[in-house]
């Protein structure tokens, strides 16, 4: 039969399609076919996206696309654990080993139609392991459980799709030799290897969120992604405050992803922006997502408090509607239960918006005199803020020049060297009056 | 990006197959779970609804049931990485039906929501 072009693209973007939608289960249930090897388990379902490309193009595309992935795949996994079994039954032949094999490499076949919500969590779980090293951490976690090609991470985290690929090998050779397999973590680890799900889920948000490095200021399908996971995830686990804590902090950030950007495509801090083009929907979602997380007891948690301020901004319809002495307050609150200077920086802003520049420029100093931020444009980009805001425009710019020299990404630099050029007129023209 | 799918189709004159009801469940469970599902429901017949229209400058306010052959049977909203995604869902929903309520015909409609991306802001 002769494929032409157009069948094969049809062909192609349907795959792609129900592979990102059927990724995770596929991936989950080849993974427990395969003994827990969740590096088996990728390699077996790339294998099946090939073998899928190849009788699709010929046969055409099967009535119902997803249960045929998930048989396919599991023939893929019954075939590699019996021809694993052969050859171990060869090397006992070959070494008169005469005990019969059996059980271990037999697939489970009642496992086969088992619900997969345990598997699924358990891929979670393993491929956010924090024994692997963070850039594979992210890059696992998208291939396997949103179903991203290679490409399709190189483009997300703008490296090469040769580094890309480096990532899975190296995720997947960290889990060989740390013996990790697919397992929910013992009850004593629970909470800590749950944080480190969360970690990967917002890390892969903020890299969308602000972008840091290349030319667009946001990635917003990146965005996308971590939102979904997180859904995912709280249908999971739907009784842990701070994977709500998470959703809510996304969907009320994400809520603002299309005002963040100007026509031109340059940046637009938050204060700056228009709020009649931030999505109500999401906000919605995330105020209730918050609700249900405050209810669970997560009033304190750092997710859930990092939620709460950014409703604060949510609720506010104009800037200088702003409630700053109670972001001021959360600020304090989250700086005990998350010890990170990024925390102390944004409260050294927020107190400087509630008390005056003073006081926020008092902390920043501090903030500066811990070193962790040296080098983060961030640190001089407050600076700059709060010292327009006093008044010191020599001091601003110098301040929001030096921000913008060290910025790697390049919306980010433009809007710091537009401040640098004029601070006194963009603090008078943008600025509520204290 | 969201998309609004609209389901039209003669109102029938008894209720659907339960195996078919069971379907969309877990349909609407698996869209849901996959965080791409974000609102859906029913509609009732349009006998309780009504239609307002202005027509050469007159307002006017008409009691249900419309008149066409199809009516609005159902709507979900999504958000989805894009058409393809959104195509794909609405066929294992449309393929529940084909299979499982024996004579059943009807279309669904698949339209994306503008979003704020899609407007620029005012360059005042």
């Amino acid at each position: 039969m002769r494929i032409v072009g157009a069948d094969l693209e049809e062909v192609r973007i349907r795959l792609e399609t129900v592979w990102r939608i059927e990724s995770g289960r596929i991936v989950a249930v080849l993974a427990r076919l395969l003994g827990g090897d969740v590096g088996r388990a990728e390699e077996a379902a790339q294998d099946t996206v090939v073998v899928a490309l190849e009788q699709w193009s010929i046969h055409g595309i099967p009535r119902d696309p997803a249960p045929w992935l998930m048989a396919t795949a599991k023939h893929r996994a019954i075939d590699v654990v019996r021809r694993q079994a052969t050859y171990v039954r060869k090397l006992q032949e070959v070494g008169r080993a005469m005990e019969s094999r059996s059980g271990p490499d037999e697939p489970d076949m009642e496992a086969l139609e088992e619900p997969i919500d345990d598997d699924l969590l358990r891929l979670i779980f393993t491929a956010t392991h924090p024994a692997l090293p963070a850039t594979s951490r992210t890059a696992l976690t998208l291939k396997v459980l949103a179903g991203l090609q290679t490409d399709e991470l190189a483009r997300a985290f703008l490296i090469s799709e040769s580094t890309a690929a480096q990532r899975i090998v190296r995720a997947k050779r960290t889990l060989l030799e740390q013996q990790i397999r697919l397992e929910l973590p013992a009850p004593a680890e629970r909470a800590e290897r749950l944080a480190a799900v969360l970690e990967v889920i917002y890390l892969i948000f903020n890299e969308g969120y602000a972008a840091t490095a290349g030319e667009d200021w946001t990635r917003p399908d990146l965005c996308a992604e971590a939102v979904r996971l997180g859904r995912l995830l709280s249908e999971l686990v739907p009784d842990e405050p701070e994977v709500n804590g998470l959703l809510a902090l996304m969907e009320l950030q994400s809520s603002r992803l299309g005002a963040r950007i100007g026509p031109g495509g340059e940046a637009v801090l938050l204060l700056d922006q228009d709020r009649t083009r931030w999505d109500r929907l999401l906000i919605r979602r995330g105020l209730a997502r918050l609700a249900r997380a405050e209810a669970l007891g997560g009033s304190l948690l750092p997710y859930t408090v990092q939620a709460r301020i950014a409703a604060c901004h949510a609720r506010a319809l104009r800037a200088e509607d702003t409630d700053w002495q109670r972001i001021a307050a959360l600020y304090t609150v989250l700086s005990y239960v998350l010890d990170s200077p990024v925390v102390e920086l944004n409260r050294a802003v927020a107190v400087g918006m509630a008390q005056g520049p003073v006081a926020g420029l008092a902390l920043l100093d501090k903030v500066a005199d811990a070193k962790a931020l040296t080098g983060n444009p961030q640190l001089p980009a407050a600076r700059g803020e709060l010292l327009a805001r006093s008044g010191r425009s020599e001091a601003a710019r110098l301040a929001f020049a030096e921000a913008a020299g060290l910025s790697r990404n390049a919306r980010e630099r433009d809007v710091l060297a537009r401040r640098a050029a004029e601070p006194a007129a963009i603090s008078a023209r943008t600025r509520p009056s204290p | 990006m969201r998309y609004l799918v609209l389901l039209k189709a003669a109102r029938p004159a008894a209720p659907p197959p339960p195996d078919l009801m069971a379907a969309i469940a877990t349909l609407g469970e698996d869209a849901t779970r996959a965080g791409v599902l974000l609102d859906t429901a029913g509609l009732a017949p349009s006998a309780e609804g009504s239609r307002l229209s202005v027509t050469a400058g007159q307002l006017n306010t008409t009691d249900g049931p419309f008149a066409e052959a199809k009516e609005m049977i159902s709507y979900a909203l999504y958000d989805v990485r894009g058409k393809a995604e959104v195509e794909e869902w609405t066929a294992r929903f449309m393929q529940a039906h084909r299979d499982l309520w024996p004579g059943w015909e009807g279309e669904a409609e698949i339209w994306r929501a503008f979003g704020p991306e899609d407007f620029a802001p005012p360059s005042s």
